[in-house]
């Protein structure tokens, strides 16, 4: 019977490419991500679910984590992809420039089900995950027990890994020069906290390595190279889960962010991505992802069908919060991001 | 034709208009030249149209297209009709008259309707930072029906009355800007009306320019130095042997440039080959920090280039006659004096060609910085890259772009005047 | 020719630095390139020394994926593309450069030169939203024309710089002779000139063959190319397969380059061949 579904459900397909021509698609859903353990996850938590349920056929595509394609395709108005995985700080770009389609939340999930900062105008959460400080206890005899021992070179001593990117590193400043959590957006607000914030950094500037690409800091601490890293807490699981590494992940500190998922300009199948849309953050399957891959779920009422062997790795595990956390603020990102990133490149080249 | 048969002229007649006979043959002459020329540069233009015209299709058109964005951004301009029109009579003093607040509250009300208004906020905040939030704000306000009059709400935001917003409106008002190109060398506009530097902390291109041509000529020199003697080393070798060494020239160059910056990685990281050795060897007391250095960067780029400069050095010592050494050494010239006199000029050619290219080509580099250079170490593509892909800022990106373009084919231009390259043939 | 006929213990010294230094510089240029083999039979997956374990785990991943195979493949089409038009049309631009006469020579090669200075970011993009207009972006057709732009200055300059060397009255020795100009080219000029046509077509294949931003932009997920996939793979993970890749694309042009020596030495042996 299924055989014979499948195949009807082809010709009709097919009869549709034939009559209104490829653009008008409406069963093939094309979703761009960044490819990797990431994307295989998503594979088996969300893209083969859906399309069992619908019908759909969904058609992966990689890309290089990058808006500037997605921005060309929306100018020519050739937009081969119904959806796009993003980072918070793309969002938030691609919203402004105008490239994203603003989300009518009222064909996915009520808005105040989510966790906050986790549902923006232009992009839904997919998971959270935390900036966290790994390091290698081989290595490493003190173990830290916060992210702001970045800062302590004199207890531990060599070169940290931080990202090439000002958010994160500027919060852990000031919390590290003893601004409380609470107030760090409001401090970073001013010129004076940003000056504050640039100060801190200055006194480490020396020992920091940068790192661009996620699968760095692993790198640099198998190699070695550094005594301590900030890292997406997933990569580091990964490479204690599946390489065998001794590392070890600080929680205390953490920074929570969310990882997006936003529908271009001008995307070919609107509706068929709206019900993908509702499909993954239908609680039961939002937290899905969790038996896949380290990162959890983003919606508040999720958390009872998080698998229990998977909960104890995610970010937003209740032990993992009690140390002390910070919900990154995606609207100080959006209002600031830009001067800040101008700010900072401005100030490594120094 | 005529002119060329003095038969047919009785002497005297030629006598009397010899000057005028040479004349004219020397006109058909040159005549029959200028004709013979013709064709032959019709034969050239005919060799080089196809290449020509498929590089104005398929890269001159886009590029044009891009590079002009460093120019023309209508952004502001389509956003903000009415205030254009109010400011159009402002001399840039202090604050425009009223009719200019009510003008912009009108046309935010409209982009907020339209959508567009946070493509302005965007476009805005690249030019007089902090106005993202502000607009935002703004249009909230005017979007919420409070019974007040625009004019009040735009007032009661003191953003719009500071004394640098709206010079940067007025210009952002004009289609076509100076504002990127300007803002590529670290310089803008001052509100009255003369250019200035950028504060310090903002100032960075042009620093990120010099390091792009330090680094490029450091290791264009480098591969000369390495490449030169190899190439004649091959040249001069037996087909056998040469061909092995070839080979060993050629590998490198079929590896990913990606695969060979990870491999610098994994030799130049603190407990990496080269420390290693260093250590080893006993040249090193401790470990170094080649990794993020500038001199990792120079190391690892060095190899990657080496072939573009050896080669073309190479295929131009394989088309020189071993017998014109011969005759210089029967001369009599000593080794150093012929290679000196004769085969360096000859070479010359070649070691340009392949300087050039290498010299270019490290200016675009930026995954090997971004993976092996520090923070300090970041060339100005990785800039572009990142206003291409992360910040969406095409015009920032064309304007850095041109800057770079114009200043490689001065560089070009000063180069090949001084060195005559004119004469040799290469340009 | 290193030495001179009666080389002198002088020249001797000079001759033997030169190997030295021939020498060293071989080995820089082979080191980096031989370090991935080793890496690539890494049963961990990290970029360091020493080795955890010896496995073929991920050249088992690059040959036994279709997606590797695939994009190996798309690899070649592209590269080969670019290769026969850059070299054929480069080098017929730098014949015609190469000529004094031909008007505007100071300003077509810096022209000419011009996509090897513009950010490749911006090639990228530029052909991007052009193409797409004209129906070429997710195409071969693309690909290759882009390629073709960044490809051709390298054949243009090369091949430019072996004709600086060519007598220019040797083809009207030949046009004398008889010969048409399409048999002079081929009989006399190309075999003075191909040392530069052939370090152009190297450098053109290798251009598109490594090239991977310009495909980021320009290719769906069907042109997926090598690098492409190299590229995806670091961002997740500095992932060992890439050096598997990498060696085995080097056994591959060892291969081929020794085989077209034997070619070329069969060739010369027999009698009548050029």
């Amino acid at each position: 019977m299924k055989y014979v579904r499948t195949h009807l459900f082809a010709l009709a397909a097919a009869t549709a490419v034939m009559t209104i021509g490829h653009s008008a698609i409406a069963d093939e859903l094309s979703i761009m991500a960044s490819g990797g353990a990431w994307q295989d996850a998503q594979r088996k938590a969300w893209f083969e679910p859906f399309g069992k349920e619908t019908g759909a056929k969904i058609l992966e595509q990689e890309y290089l984590g990058d808006l500037g394609k997605v921005k060309a395709m929306v100018e020519t108005g050739n937009v081969p992809i119904d959806l796009v995985t993003v980072e918070t700080a793309t969002v938030l770009q691609g919203c402004d420039a105008g490239i994203l389609e603003r989300l009518d939340y009222s064909k996915i999930a009520p808005r105040d089900k989510f966790i906050e900062g986790s549902a923006l105008d232009c992009g839904v959460g997919l998971d959270a995950y935390g900036d966290i400080l790994a390091y290698d206890p081989t290595v490493l005899k003190e173990a830290p027990t916060s992210v702001l021992d970045l800062f302590d070179t004199t207890k531990f001593p060599g070169k940290r890994a931080m990202r090439k990117f000002p958010a994160q590193n500027l919060e852990w400043a000031l919390m590290a020069d003893g601004v409380a959590p609470a107030d760090i957006y409001k401090v970073l607000a001013t010129p004076e906290g940003v000056e504050r914030a640039f100060k801190k950094l200055d006194t480490i500037k020396k020992d920091i390595v940068w790192w661009d690409a996620g699968a760095q800091p692993a790198q640099l601490l198998a190699s070695k190279e550094v005594v301590m890293t900030t890292a997406w807490n997933g990569r580091i699981q990964n490479a204690i889960d599946t390489d065998g590494k001794p590392f070890k992940i600080v929680w205390n500190n953490q920074i929570l962010e969310y990882d997006m998922i936003a529908i271009p300009k001008g995307a070919k199948s609107p509706d068929l991505a709206y019900k993908y849309l509702a499909f993954i953050s239908d609680p039961k399957n939002n937290a899905k992802l969790a038996s896949y891959i380290t990162y959890g779920p983003v919606r508040t009422d999720a958390a009872s069908f998080v698998a229990a062997d998977a909960l104890p790795k995610l970010p937003n595990a209740p032990d993992h919060l009690s140390g002390g956390y910070l919900v990154a603020d995606t609207e100080f990102w959006g209002d600031y991001g830009e001067d800040l990133v101008k700010r900072f490149n401005a100030w490594l080249a120094q | 034709m005529s002119a060329l048969q003095p038969s047919e002229v009785d002497r005297p007649a030629l006598a009397r208009g010899r000057s005028a006979a040479a004349d004219a043959d020397r006109k058909s002459v040159s005549a029959a030249l200028r004709r013979a020329e013709f064709g032959d540069r019709l034969r050239s233009l005919l060799l080089a149209a196809p290449l020509l015209v498929l590089l104005a299709l398929s890269f001159g058109i886009p590029i044009v297209l891009l590079l002009s964005r460093a120019v023309y951004d209508p952004t502001i301009a389509d956003a903000l009709p009415r205030t254009a029109a109010a400011l159009s009579g402002w001399n840039g003093q202090g604050l425009p008259a009223d009719d200019a607040f009510t003008a912009l509250a009108s046309d935010l009300k409209d982009d907020q309707v339209k959508g567009t208004a946070y493509e302005l906020a965007k476009s805005l905040n690249a030019r007089l930072p902090g106005a993202r939030s502000q607009v935002l704000k703004t249009v909230r306000k005017l979007g919420d029906d409070s019974g007040q009059p625009p004019l009040e709400i735009m007032k009661s935001v003191p953003f719009w009355s500071a004394p640098s917003t709206w010079p940067a409106i007025q210009n952002g008002t004009r289609s076509f800007t100076s504002f990127y190109l300007l803002s590529a060398l670290d310089l803008r506009w001052n509100t009255d009306g003369g250019i200035e530097r950028v504060p310090p902390e903002q100032a960075i291109f042009v620093q990120v320019f010099l390091r792009t041509f330090l680094v490029a000529a450091a290791v264009t020199l480098a591969t000369l130095i390495l490449g030169f003697p190899l190439a004649y080393l091959i040249a001069n070798l037996p087909k056998g042997p040469a061909a092995v060494l070839i080979v060993a020239v050629l590998l490198p160059f079929w590896t990913s440039i990606l695969v060979r910056t990870a491999a610098w990685t994994v030799l130049l990281q603190k407990f990496g080959l080269v420390n290693d050795l260093l250590l080893w060897v006993g040249v090193a007391s401790d470990r170094l920090d080649l990794m993020y250095s500038r001199m990792g960067l120079i190391i690892a780029m060095t190899h990657i280039q080496l072939p573009f400069t050896l080669l073309p050095i190479y295929s131009v010592m394989r088309t020189i006659q071993p017998s014109q050494m011969k005759a210089a050494y029967s001369l009599g010239a000593r080794p150093f004096t012929a290679f000196r006199r004769i085969y360096l000029p000859q070479v010359f050619p070649g070691v340009m060609a392949g300087c050039l290219l290498t010299f270019i080509l490290c200016l675009g580099y930026y995954i090997t910085p971004a993976l092996i250079g520090g923070a300090s170490d970041q060339l100005i593509s990785n800039f572009i890259a990142n206003y291409v892909n992360v910040e969406l800022n095409w015009e920032m990106a064309a304007a850095l772009s041109f800057i770079l373009l114009v200043f490689t084919l001065a560089l070009f231009g000063i180069f090949a005047r001084i060195l005559g390259l004119d004469r040799l043939k290469l340009v | 020719m290193l030495l001179s006929p009666y080389p002198t213990t002088g020249d001797r010294i000079r001759v033997t630095l030169l190997w030295i230094w021939c020498g060293l510089v071989i080995l820089f240029l082979l080191v980096p390139i031989l370090i991935p083999v080793p890496l690539s039979f890494n049963s961990g997956a990290f970029f360091i020394f020493p080795l955890e374990g010896l496995s073929t785990r991920w050249y088992e991943v690059v040959l036994g994926t279709q997606r590797w195979q695939s994009a190996i493949g798309n690899s070649l089409i592209v590269a080969f593309g670019t290769t026969l038009i850059a070299t054929t049309l480069g080098t017929l631009t730098a014949i015609a450069l190469s000529d004094e006469k031909f008007p505007g020579r100071r300003i077509v090669m810096p022209l000419l030169l011009s996509p090897l200075i513009v950010p490749v970011v911006i090639t990228a993009v530029g052909s991007y939203l052009f193409y797409a207009r004209v129906g070429l972006a997710s195409s071969y057709a693309g690909i290759i024309l882009a390629h073709t732009a960044l490809a051709s200055p390298f054949v243009v300059v090369t091949v430019g710089a072996s004709l600086t060397g060519f007598d220019r009255n040797l083809m009207r020795a030949a046009a004398i002779s008889g010969a048409k100009p399409v048999t002079a080219f081929f009989r006399v000029m190309l075999p003075l000139i191909l040392p530069g046509v052939l370090s152009g077509a190297a450098f053109a294949f290798v251009t598109s063959f490594d090239e991977v931003v310009v495909v980021q932009f320009l290719a769906s997920a069907s042109q997926r190319t090598m690098p492409l996939e190299m590229f995806i793979g670091l961002r997740e993970k500095l992932s060992p397969a890439i050096t598997a890749a990498a060696t085995l694309m080097m056994a591959l042009s060892i291969v081929l380059l020794v085989v077209a020596n034997l070619l070329a030495r069969r060739g010369l042996k027999q009698p009548g061949a050029a």
